[in-house]
């Protein structure tokens, strides 16, 4: 990972591409590279869709090499959702492929004269920027196979799907998973959008020829590797929970601590939760052939992930996550895990962050759209915006916009990001998280839950606001850190509780580089990112006033615990003062 | 005194979902872990009635409690 290649979509006489070398931003990876990049070249009022927007790509910073784990690809610029700066990660194999073919970052830069659509080719010869205008609004699914005929099986595919054509608000980018479906998405902040507006369809990444990426200290890496691996095989979390039944093993958890939001945040339990249960989706998709232990990447040792199957035992879509499960699911009172499926199906197909859908979707049956557990006016939603058409816009614009137009109060959005699936009244702690991250509302920048509700890493009372700030600050800077190294945040359950696996970790690290990787080393890199992303939303125009969760939070209470969100505005303010 | 026990996850296998039992006044988190056979070790999160409890708390008449694994996700 010793070049930056940057492809400027405006330049005169059509794409022009320059590669380069690291420059200020040697021994950067993943979220660090983005973000460092974005704050200092993009504009902070720029418009997002405009030529002054960049669309960084970067896999992280041990990406492509032989250590488990390590297959996160980072995209970060300006959000047309949430006007702040934006990263946002996925799996699937692009970050191994991009970083073995030498690339610290891609950057998507300028603003093409023309509506034409491209596709970029990238191995060991170079880069190719190709006009293919057949490829014009089509979805994820049909473009991957399309694009599979020519390319074939042995690359890694990204893509957007037409709601990054038609620049919706919710518009991902697809990663493709180890069996080339479009199932990995750098989900939130409509970074679709901008690859959208780039004009950019599809970046297919080939490295044939190229070698797994050298440690400077390669016995010392295996051995690290090793260990690593040992305690992530050890951890109850990350090496019989997650393998056997997913993230939404979290549904009952959520549920039952009554911190599950449902009905567009109208009540912390859900009658039905036991049908939408990971136990339940595990168990059904092991009956219809299908699987519950599925890696979205080579060499991801915890296999979250799994294969859903419909009741004929035919691919409907990736086992859909909690988040998915919660945001189609509860949020909306709907408890058919197959009407979620086959929305988890849309979602990725389309081209839509599955979170920021949801939640407009229940946003929109609070408007009446629809009515709550109305399966069929969900998918009619959905189809509205897989059309395209005025309606479908609005609700691909997300949960803000959606709330906006409908005249709806109750819209639960952070800096116009939609909250995922933890209620802020309940577990106080990702309330902090959601208010203060640079994001917008987001549950992986500083993931409370582990030590309010799981219990992981520490014990601090999810009802109480006492330790929630701390707790929260230092989750957000570890995250940072984690999110540039390219390893899966999973990882973060078994480093949180065994000191030998964090050890491990930051020898994998320090062997890469050939030099020595302390605890004090990590924290400062994590500092480092988001100090750069505060100030370019300080820059961008945001306040501590925007660090706030919408007032419902703090004015309505919610059952079972009939609570209101209680931290105080003067606390929520410290969380980045260190 | 009767209990609304709920299991989750592994725990459910070979036991139950959830079920309503008997137990003598006085019993803790950790006497029904053990009459159902559950390490203490493996017990991840405990709740009655929707609140984070420890091993040693005294169960009460027409109490929930679940029990989980350690469990994670995101
Ligand atoms: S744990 Fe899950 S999300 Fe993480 S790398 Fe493995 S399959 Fe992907």
């Amino acid at each position: 990972m010793d070049k930056i290649a940057r492809i400027d979509m405006g330049a005169a006489g059509g794409p022009k591409v320059t590669v380069g070398g690291l420059g200020d931003y040697a021994g950067l990876g993943g979220r660090a590279m983005t973000s460092l990049m974005v704050a200092a070249e993009v504009h902070p009022l720029a418009h997002p869709l405009g030529a002054e927007n960049k669309l960084v790509i970067s896999p992280g910073m041990l990406s492509g090499t032989t250590g488990s784990m390590t297959g996160r690809l980072s995209v970060g610029c300006k959000s047309p959702l949430t006007g702040t700066i934006k990263e946002s990660n996925a799996g699937g194999q692009a970050a191994q492929v991009l970083a073995r073919l030498g690339y610290a970052a891609v950057v998507l830069e300028g603003k093409p004269a023309t509506d034409d659509i491209y596709k970029i080719y990238i191995n060991k010869d170079g880069i190719q920027v190709i006009m293919d205008n057949s490829l014009k609004l089509m979805n994820n699914y049909p473009v991957i196979e399309k694009l599979r005929k020519e390319y074939g099986d042995k690359v890694a595919y990204m893509s957007i799907g037409s709601a990054g054509e038609r620049k919706l608000l919710s518009a991902s980018i697809a990663c493709t998973d180890p069996e080339l479906r479009p199932t990995r998405h750098c989900g939130r902040g409509g970074v679709g959008a901008v690859m959208g507006a780039k004009g950019i369809k599809a970046i297919i990444l080939d490295d044939a020829g190229m070698k797994m990426r050298p440690p400077k200290d390669p016995e010392k890496y295996r051995d690290a590797n090793r260990k690593f691996v040992e305690g992530l095989r050890k951890h109850p979390v990350t090496g019989e929970g997650l393998p056997a039944y997913g993230t939404n093993v979290l549904t009952n958890v959520l549920n039952e601590a009554g911190g599950y939001p449902t009905n567009n945040f109208k009540s912390g339990q859900f009658a039905k939760a036991s049908d939408l249960s990971g136990e339940t989706q595990a168990a059904l998709e092991i009956s219809r052939g299908g699987n519950a232990t599925h890696g979205c990447h080579r060499g991801c040792v915890i296999q979250c992930s799994g294969i859903y199957n419909d009741k004929d035992g035919n691919y409907v879509t990736k086992q859909p996550e909690y988040e998915t499960v919660w945001s189609h699911g509860g949020h909306c009172g709907i408890s058919n895990l197959d009407t979620v499926a086959k929305l988890d199906y849309m979602d990725d197909n389309i081209g839509v962050d599955t979170i920021e859908m949801g939640v407009t979707i229940g946003v929109a049956m609070d408007a009446g759209l629809a009515e709550f557990g109305d399966d069929a006016g969900a998918i009619r939603l959905m189809e509205e915006v897989e059309k395209g058409t005025p309606l479908g816009r609005v609700l691909g614009s997300g949960a803000a916009i959606t709330g906006k137009v409908f005249g709806v109060e109750r819209v639960p959005v952070v800096k116009d990001q939609a909250l995922p699936a933890y209620d802020p009244r309940a577990v106080q702690g990702i309330g902090v998280t959601y208010a203060t991250t640079t994001q917008g509302a987001d549950h992986t920048a500083g993931y409370a839950i582990a030590t309010n509700i799981l219990k992981v890493g520490g014990d601090v009372d999810p009802l109480k606001t006492e330790g929630q700030i701390e707790l929260s600050r230092n989750l957000q800077i570890a995250t940072a850190a984690i999110d540039s190294t390219g390893m899966c945040l999973f990882i973060a359950f078994a480093i949180m509780d065994q000191p030998e696996t964090f050890q491990a970790l930051l020898d994998m690290l320090g062997s890469f580089h050939g030099i020595e990787m302390t605890g004090d080393d990590v924290v400062a890199l994590g500092k480092k990112v988001l100090s750069a992303e505060r100030d370019f939303n300080t820059r961008a125009g945001f306040t501590k006033h925007h660090d706030r969760l919408p007032r419902f939070f703090y004015n309505e209470p919610i059952a079972p615990h009939n609570q209101t969100f209680m931290m105080k505005d003067e606390e929520l303010d410290e969380v980045f003062n260190w | 005194m009767i209990i609304t026990v709920k299991l989750f996850a592994s725990f459910r296998s070979g036991r139950f979902d959830i079920k309503s039992c008997e137990y003598p006044p006085g019993t803790t988190v950790a006497d029904v872990a053990d009459s159902l056979k559950l390490p203490q070790g493996e017990l991840g999160i405990m709740m009655i009635n929707s609140r984070h409890v420890k091993l040693e708390r005294v169960l009460v008449e027409g109490d929930t409690l679940a029990l989980f694994p350690l469990l994670g996700g995101g």
